[in-house]
This record gives C-alpha cells, sequence and structure tokens, in this order.
C-alpha cells in the first residue's frame, strides 16, 4: 500500500494554524490548487461523517468524507469518495503538533491508498509534494514561514 | 498529576538525530546534565526492561527503566525506578518525526509525574529546561549541519590554508530505492572540511553489490535522496583542523560506511581515509579497496585460513571471490571454485582455484567430495545466498566453517540450527561494517592487504569502467551478472577513461 508522509514547520502558534485548518470546507480559503468547496446536505463542517465536494482549479471535482476530527490533538482524518486519480481505499490524516521552543507548529500529512502498482511513485509525487507540500507552502506564506 | 512538554526541530535528518538518542545508556555522552551513567545487570542498551543507573551533575542518583524502543517511529519511553529527586511516578517519551520540507527533525520530549506539594513547579521547571531544552540545545550542537552552525571565521587555517566555500562537481544522486533507473546524475557539492575531515577530488570510484542493496532499500544505509557509494581513491584538496595523518596533494583511498562516494568531490571524516602506496593507483585502489578489505577479513579474522585447509569459494569470478582464490591458494590452502559458467571457470583457475567445479547432474557436495577423499571443505565462502545456503552446509567437512557473507540470489531466510549437528558445523554472517568501524581495525586491515598488493601475492583487475554519469548502467551490468572482476567508475575529465573503454 503506497504511503505518503510530507510534514513541515510553519512559523506560527498552532492555535492560528488549527483555526484555519480545522474547517473542513475552507480548502479554497488557504490551498491554492481548489477552486471551490461545499458540504453536501448542508451539514456542519466539523460534523464527523459529512462529506465536502470541491472542484480543483484544473476542473477535477473530489469528495470526501471526514473520519475524525479532534481539536484537542489537532488532527483530522478523511476519506475520498470519488475522485479522478484513479486510487482507492485513500485515508489521508493531517496533524498539527506545537513546536514549543519558538511558539511554532509542526504539520504532518500523511495518506495511503491503492492504485495500479505501476503508477504509485507518481501518485506519492504528485500527492505528497505537489498537493501536501503544496498546500504546507501556501499555510507558510500566509501565517509565516 | 504534572504534565510537561517540550519540543524543537533539529536541523539534521532524523536518523543522525535517533541514532544519538536511542542509545538508553549514551545520555552521559551529549546530555550535560547527566554524568557518567551505567546499565545494570549486564542487559543491552537497546533492550527493553534495561535499567540505567546515573548521576545528576548535582550528585543525585537516578535509576531509570527503558519501558517502549521503536525503530520505526524514532521513539522511546522510559520510567523512573528510584530517584533523589522527588519525582513520582514519572513516565516519559522521546519522540522524532522527520521534517520532509527541509529533511530535519521535529523532536518531542514530554513527560508526566507527581511532585511533593510546594515543589511541583520547581520540578516542572528542572524536568523541562534542566533535562528536556538542555537535552536539545546538547544534541543540536553536535548534530547540526556545520555548514550552518559553524561561523564563518573558523581558524582552522593555522596548519594548511582550506579553500573558502563549496566545491562542486558531478555526482549521483539516488532520489529514492529501486531499480538502476533511480542512479540520476547531479551536481554535488564538497563543503570546506571542518575539523577532523578531509576533502578529496576523487578519481576513480568502486562499485560493489553492497551499492545495490542500498539502491534497493535491501540494506538501509541510505535514506533517499542520496548519494550512493562506498569507495573511492583520489586526491587531498584540504584538510581541516586536528587532522594530522592526510596533507593536501596526498593520494588516499577509502572502502567504508557512510555512503555519498559516487561524486567527483567529497567532504568525509578524515579517520576513516587511508593514504595510498604509490604502487596502487587510483582505478586499482577504488576497484580493490573495499574488496580487498573483505578478503583479508574473511581470510585471517572471521576465519583463519591455514596450509592444508580445503576452501570452497563461490563466484570465484566476481569482485570479492577472485581475491579469495588467489589469497587462500598464497596462504597454502586447497582452492576450489564453484561457478556457473565456462568463462567464469577459467577466471576462477586463473585467479589460482585449483578445481572448479559447476552445478550439474552431481550435487555440490557430491563434488565436492569427491575432491577431498570424502572430506568435505574445511571453510567455504558463500555470498550468494539462498540458492546455495543448504548445499554449502551440506558440503562441509566436519567441524567446517561456512562463512556466508552476501545473498546475491535472495535472503537466506529461516534456517534450523539443528541440521548443523550433521556435520557440526559452524556458520558466521560477517557484516564489514562491524571489521572496519575504528581507524585501528582499518590501518590493521590497509596495512596487510597493501602487502599483499605490492608484494604480487594478489592482483585487482578493473575490468569494467563506466563515466561516473553512467553509474545506472554500471549496476545493470553488475545485477545482469555480466561482470568478471571490478567495476569502477570515473568522474569526468579523469584520465582512467583513456586506458580502456568504458563497460569493457
Amino acid at each position: 500500500m503506497p504511503e505518503v508522509f510530507t510534514s513541515a514547520i510553519i512559523d506560527a502558534p498552532i492555535a492560528r494554524v488549527w483555526e484555519v485548518i480545522r474547517d473542513f470546507n475552507a480548502l479554497p480559503a488557504w490551498h491554492p490548487l481548489i477552486a471551490e468547496s461545499r458540504i453536501e446536505g448542508g451539514a456542519p463542517s466539523d460534523q464527523v461523517g459529512c462529506v465536502r465536494a470541491f472542484r480543483l482549479k484544473d476542473g477535477g471535482f473530489i469528495r470526501e468524507r471526514l473520519l475524525a476530527l479532534s481539536d484537542y490533538d489537532c488532527c483530522c482524518t478523511y476519506s475520498i469518495l470519488e475522485s479522478p486519480m484513479g486510487v482507492t481505499d485513500y485515508v489521508a490524516t493531517l496533524r498539527l503538533m506545537p513546536v514549543t521552543d519558538g511558539d511554532r507548529c509542526y504539520a504532518e500529512w500523511t495518506a495511503e491508498f491503492e492504485c495500479e502498482p505501476d503508477r504509485a511513485d507518481a501518485l506519492v509525487t504528485q500527492i505528497g509534494e505537489g498537493v501536501f507540500q503544496g498546500g504546507f507552502d501556501a499555510l507558510k506564506e500566509r501565517l509565516g514561514g | 498529576m504534572i504534565r510537561v512538554r517540550r519540543s524543537t526541530v533539529i536541523d539534521a535528518p532524523v536518523a543522525a538525530v535517533w541514532e544519538m538518542v536511542r542509545d538508553f545508556n549514551g545520555h552521559d555522552r551529549w546530555h550535560p546534565a547527566v554524568s557518567r551513567s551505567e546499565l545494570e545487570s549486564g542487559r543491552r542498551t537497546d533492550q527493553v526492561g534495561a535499567v540505567r543507573r546515573f548521576r545528576l551533575s548535582g550528585g543525585e542518583q537516578v535509576r531509570e527503566r527503558l519501558l517502549a524502543l521503536s525503530d520505526r517511529r524514532h521513539s522511546l519511553r522510559y520510567t523512573i525506578v528510584d530517584s533523589d529527586v522527588p519525582l513520582e511516578n514519572y513516565v516519559a517519551e522521546i519522540a522524532l518525526r522527520p521534517v520532509t520540507d527541509g529533511n530535519r527533525t521535529f523532536w518531542t520530549w514530554q513527560s508526566r509525574f507527581d511532585a511533593p506539594p510546594g515543589q511541583e513547579a520547581e520540578l516542572a521547571d528542572l524536568v523541562a529546561e534542566g533535562v528536556y531544552s538542555a537535552g536539545f540545545d546538547a544534541v543540536r550542537s553536535r548534530v547540526e549541519r556545520r555548514d550552518r552552525t559553524r561561523p564563518a571565521t573558523v581558524s582552522v587555517a593555522a596548519r594548511v590554508p582550506v579553500q573558502s566555500g563549496a566545491i562542486e562537481g558531478e555526482g549521483i544522486v539516488m532520489a529514492r530505492h529501486g531499480g538502476p533507473g533511480v542512479l540520476v546524475p547531479a551536481a554535488v557539492q564538497a563543503p570546506p572540511p571542518g575539523p577532523g575531515e578531509v576533502r578529496i577530488r576523487q578519481r576513480a570510484i568502486g562499485v560493489n553489490y553492497i551499492d545495490v542493496y542500498c539502491r534497493s532499500g535491501y540494506f538501509n544505509l541510505i535514506q533517499p535522496p542520496g548519494i550512493p557509494g562506498m569507495e573511492a581513491a583520489g586526491e587531498v584538496v584540504d584538510v581541516g583542523a586536528r587532522v594530522s595523518h592526510l596533507a593536501p596533494g596526498m593520494r588516499v583511498g577509502y572502502a567504508c560506511p557512510p555512503v555519498g562516494a559516487y561524486a567527483a568531490v567529497r567532504t568525509m571524516d578524515a579517520a576513516l581515509v587511508v593514504p595510498l602506496l604509490d604502487a596502487i593507483d587510483d582505478v586499482t585502489a577504488a576497484a580493490g579497496l573495499l574488496k580487498g578489505m573483505a578478503a583479508e577479513f574473511l581470510l585471517h579474522r572471521v576465519h583463519a585460513v591455514k596450509p592444508g585447509d580445503t576452501v570452497l569459494v563461490f563466484a570465484p569470478a566476481g569482485g570479492v571471490g577472485n581475491l579469495l582464490c588467489q589469497w587462500a591458494r598464497h596462504l597454502g590452502a586447497t582452492v576450489i571454485g564453484a561457478t556457473s559458467s565456462d568463462d567464469k571457470a577459467r577466471a576462477a583457475r586463473a585467479a589460482g582455484a585449483h578445481h572448479v567445479i559447476q552445478p550439474g547432474a552431481d550435487s555440490l557436495a557430491a563434488q565436492v567430495r569427491a575432491l577431498t577423499d570424502g572430506r568435505g571443505a574445511d571453510v567455504i565462502y558463500d555470498a550468494v545466498g539462498r540458492d546455495t545456503f543448504g548445499h554449502s552446509v551440506a558440503a562441509l567437512a566436519n567441524c567446517g566453517h561456512l562463512v556466508s557473507y552476501g545473498q546475491a540470489s535472495g535472503d537466506i531466510g529461516d534456517w534450523n540450527i539443528s541440521a548443523l549437528a550433521s556435520n557440526s558445523a559452524t556458520v558466521s554472517r560477517p557484516n564489514f561494517a562491524h571489521y572496519t568501524d575504528t581507524p585501528e581495525k582499518v590501518a590493521s586491515i590497509t596495512t596487510r592487504l597493501f602487502d599483499a598488493l605490492v608484494s604480487g601475492v594478489i592482483r585487482i583487475r578493473a575490468n569494467h569502467r563506466y563515466p561516473l554519469a553512467q553509474a545506472a548502467e554500471a549496476h545493470e551490468a553488475l545485477e545482469g551478472r555480466r561482470t568478471t572482476g571490478s567495476v569502477v567508475l570515473i568522474p569526468d575529465g579523469e584520465s582512467g577513461l583513456d586506458s580502456a573503454g568504458a563497460g569493457a
């Protein structure tokens, strides 16, 4: 099962970073690849089980279900229900941890999934460097790097 | 219950930090608050349940037990068993996480404990600042990348001027584990040597099967992205402070971890680098240092071959196998080579094998016994692994010694050692690193190796030379069993390619 692991240091207090990313419907506000997003059925975006349907700037359409959300651990886990990426059993976790030395924040975005074996390396790179690190770069730019 | 948590970022790869902190009994080497530490009742430092007994700088004695250790998660937990400091129910955890953005380390050190009423704040501060933050700073000063932490002006110029700034050269960078295609040419930098370091302009680089294992991920010696390779020869550009055995212009070589040899320029620990005799040229050194050092300890240290022994060598046309044949014959042994083709059989005979056998209708054991009046081999050097291990055990003489030093055909898997009772066999699985991990061992091995080379006891054949940029092709040839003798890589602009074509 291919695994993606991307992590970064964001030079902002963990509470500020968590405030931005805990909103499951807020991807367009901070992630550069996302154009628009909505929560299906009008559910609150912090209701575990809710589904976000969003469109990428390149036109791709993705639906993801919120599987777990913890304000105590500053982490959320979600799965892909529908996407153009050709992956199945995709589960990802975005987690923050405090760096007490400097009041900064460690951010870790991991995923595992199934796909055609010959596409695994390319997908790991695309997700890890494009989607995850791209998101971290945007957060660093916005909140402090 | 008091909870304390401190975390920081260390500007070094997680493996470097983990190597330092995973040693449960090694904290006295880096933590300023810890004086001498020792393990109780002979346990190992990575044995869960081990108890370390140490004194703090104030003289207080503390005993702590290792509760959990995970190399996968880079974490360990421990508890205070008893202590002169009034911490009760103390359980602490150290956990490291890689920061992929910059190849750094995120380190969390946390605990919970009880303290006597009125002393909570004082003890929490002692733990958080005196132990955890002080520990962060101590490790940081030891492992952070030198070029970022060292002040711009350092007085290493006292003896020999060090060229300011990094030197760039061509190299091979492995972006991930995988097939030969992951070896990609890239520009690499050799920073000025720090204290105890040397910077080398490399003229020839050895290719070894261990490089294949590192590339594929079978051996965990390289965390991509990184530069593979363990062996090279060249010329000293400059040396840092406290290096007394090397000087600019000297010809030198090395064959050892850490990896990073596939480069035209390299800065590394000078203690691992030995001067070369004039009689040993760069290509010969790069082709033979690692294999020659392996042959030296296999024949003299793992097993001391003596006159009259029957020695069976697998892959006698290969790099180490060829040297084993030459050297074992010189030591007075009867040498049998076991190989797969007529060409390789000729190479084995040329290397000194008295007999060469090829797998066929008769089993290996039957052929060896036919050559030894039914006795079998006293010592067998087997780097083939899975396909031959069982045959090797069967071909041993009573009380014989099987030295399994590689696994070209795959991992040997699980064996029931009861099977060794059939001939009271001894099996060794030597690891190159453990025979070459101190300057003293390297000096001792290379002294005997250089004597053997200079006196003609062994000859090293660098039959295959590739430009450094074609490292992937060199790996393909090695894995495709299309090579005899050694394979070397020549950096662009060096003269080693002139005398022989690429991929001869």
